[in-house]
């Protein structure tokens, strides 16, 4: 049995990489988040209580928080853009594990976008325990410690939530992990771009959220086949 | 075999007590006002316990030595006045101990909680939660802001539940990691527990505090030398106890404006 499940496995992914290339011509959204006013300071995060970790930070370049990272151009990084309704991907769950890192006391990255039931490894790579707690209200919440050098933990959440994730022994770390039930989704980079590619033609709605300024939703129609619509949101900025 | 053993329980107790009387285990260096009268009620606690210790040992030593051998043991006899008057002088003398220990160590216990600390002491807030200690300067208003609970954030480093929006005390509110004071200058620490039992526990400032859930209490202490020490939590707060500590760090007047005027920036 097990190899035939291998074979099929194989099969799997040429099916994959043939329908991968037919949708080369698939339709493509693409833009740019940007803030509109104030943004809360980004404040230093004092780790001194943990050596193992401060000494990752040179003091000219402190830690700090990640409410909402800005870039060149007002840009607005770690947005979640994902289409909220119009794909039917719902049940189609990527074999590919989308991996969270504890690395210098923080969540890398801060925002973890993944589909329903999609495979999360959650790795330590600094040399002090860390114990991962999502904080889920429709999932079930739990927490896990995992000391120095462990393997990988294994995470699944079954219900669409964005769930803000803390450790329970560093009270700075955070981040949140963004579960949906598509994996049409992008977080936003550094200069504020997102990408979500391979759609058929049709009318989707784009979502973006953010977790400080809240969300903002698009409809897009995608007509023909490989258009690329631009799509771009401004959130409209606070100081606290 | 009874003689024997009454010599090895004299060996124990004479060895066991000779590091104490050398003080082979030394506390750390006093760095505070008050610490004296707290190293001096530890030196005649330990006085005390030690006499009353080796005492013990030497009768117990000494009855052993004398009757253990014995073919015929006879009719044991009873101790004079019988239970009654054992146990009445039992209390009397642990009693006496007692007492006397706490009229001792009553200027210790009164300098720390029945005299308030000088008008100009310097009040800084501490506050104790799973598993990091923050602390709260007032800034230049001279005013701690109030604590909203549900506005606790920590992933935006808002551990003091802190509303800058609303309250304007608390915007020119200072919170850090770290405590930092200036040296020979009175300190009027506030003890704010976030969830559950903590303790304040610095070994070379011999302050050692709990923190109570739902009670704010206050310490107040003056260090006299400059350095950066350990304070750690010495009250079993959870799964990350051991982790639980930041550092005291003594600076001079000069220093300490620097490091606050550096860390309100950071705010």
């Amino acid at each position: 049995m097990k190899m035939n499940h291998k074979y099929l496995a194989g099969l799997a992914v040429l099916a994959a990489t043939a329908m991968t290339s037919s949708f080369a011509m698939a339709g493509t959204i693409s833009g740019k988040v940007t803030v509109d006013g104030p943004t809360p300071k980004q404040k230093v995060i004092d780790m001194s209580k943990e050596p193992a970790c401060a000494k990752d930070y040179p003091a000219s370049a402190p830690p700090t928080t990640e409410t909402a990272v800005t870039g060149p151009g007002n840009a607005l990084a770690d947005v979640v853009v994902y289409i909220s309704a119009g794909t039917t991907d719902d049940a189609t769950v990527p074999s590919q594990a989308v991996t969270l890192e504890q690395k210098g006391c923080k969540y890398i990255k801060h925002i973890t976008a993944l589909h329903v039931n999609q495979d999360m490894q959650i790795k330590n790579d600094d040399p002090t325990s860390h114990n991962i707690h999502p904080l889920a209200k429709v999932n079930r919440e739990w927490n896990k410690s995992q000391p120095p050098g462990t393997a990988p933990l294994d995470a699944k959440f079954d219900q669409p939530e964005f769930i803000p994730v803390k450790c329970n022994i560093h009270p700075w770390m955070h981040g949140y992990i963004v579960v949906l039930k598509t994996s049409h989704s992008s977080v936003s980079d550094a200069n504020g771009g997102f990408t979500l590619p391979n759609l058929a033609p049709g009318k989707y709605t784009v979502t973006a959220w953010q977790e400080t300024f809240g969300t903002q939703q698009q409809e897009v129609t995608i007509g023909a086949a490989g258009e690329t619509k631009t799509v771009n949101f401004s959130f409209k900025g606070k100081a606290y | 075999m009874g003689k024997l053993f009454a010599v090895i329980l004299v060996i124990i107790a004479i060895a066991s007590a000779i590091p104490i009387i050398q003080h082979t285990w030394k506390m750390p260096e006093d760095i505070s006002t008050h610490g004296h009268l707290i190293d001096e009620q530890i030196a005649d606690t330990m006085a005390e316990a030690g006499l009353a210790f080796l005492a013990a040992q030497f009768v117990l030593a000494f009855f052993v030595f004398r009757y253990a051998d014995r073919k015929d043991p006879g009719k044991i006899k009873s101790f004079p006045g019988g239970a009654k008057v054992m146990v009445a002088a039992a209390v009397i003398l642990v009693g006496t101990e007692v007492l006397a220990l706490g009229i001792m160590g009553s200027r210790a216990w009164a300098g720390q909680y029945f005299t308030p600390p000088a008008a100009d002491a310097l009040t800084i807030q501490s506050q104790a939660g799973q598993f990091a200690f923050y602390f709260r300067y007032p800034g230049p208003d001279g005013k701690l802001g109030p604590q909203h609970p549900d506005k606790i954030d920590e992933g935006a480093q808002n551990f003091f539940g802190l509303d800058p929006q609303n309250d304007v005390e608390s915007r020119d509110d200072i919170v850090t990691a770290e405590l930092g004071i200036p040296v020979n200058k009175e300190i009027r620490l506030l003890m704010h527990s976030k969830d559950v039992g903590h303790s304040f526990y610095v070994r070379e400032l011999r302050v050692q505090q709990d923190y109570l859930p739902g009670l704010d209490l206050m310490v107040h202490f003056t260090a006299t030398k400059p350095g950066r020490y350990e304070i750690v939590c010495t009250q079993l707060c959870g799964l990350g106890h051991y982790n639980m500590k930041a550092y005291l760090n003594v600076m001079s007047q000069a220093d300490f404006d620097a490091w606050l005027k550096e860390k309100a920036s950071q705010q």
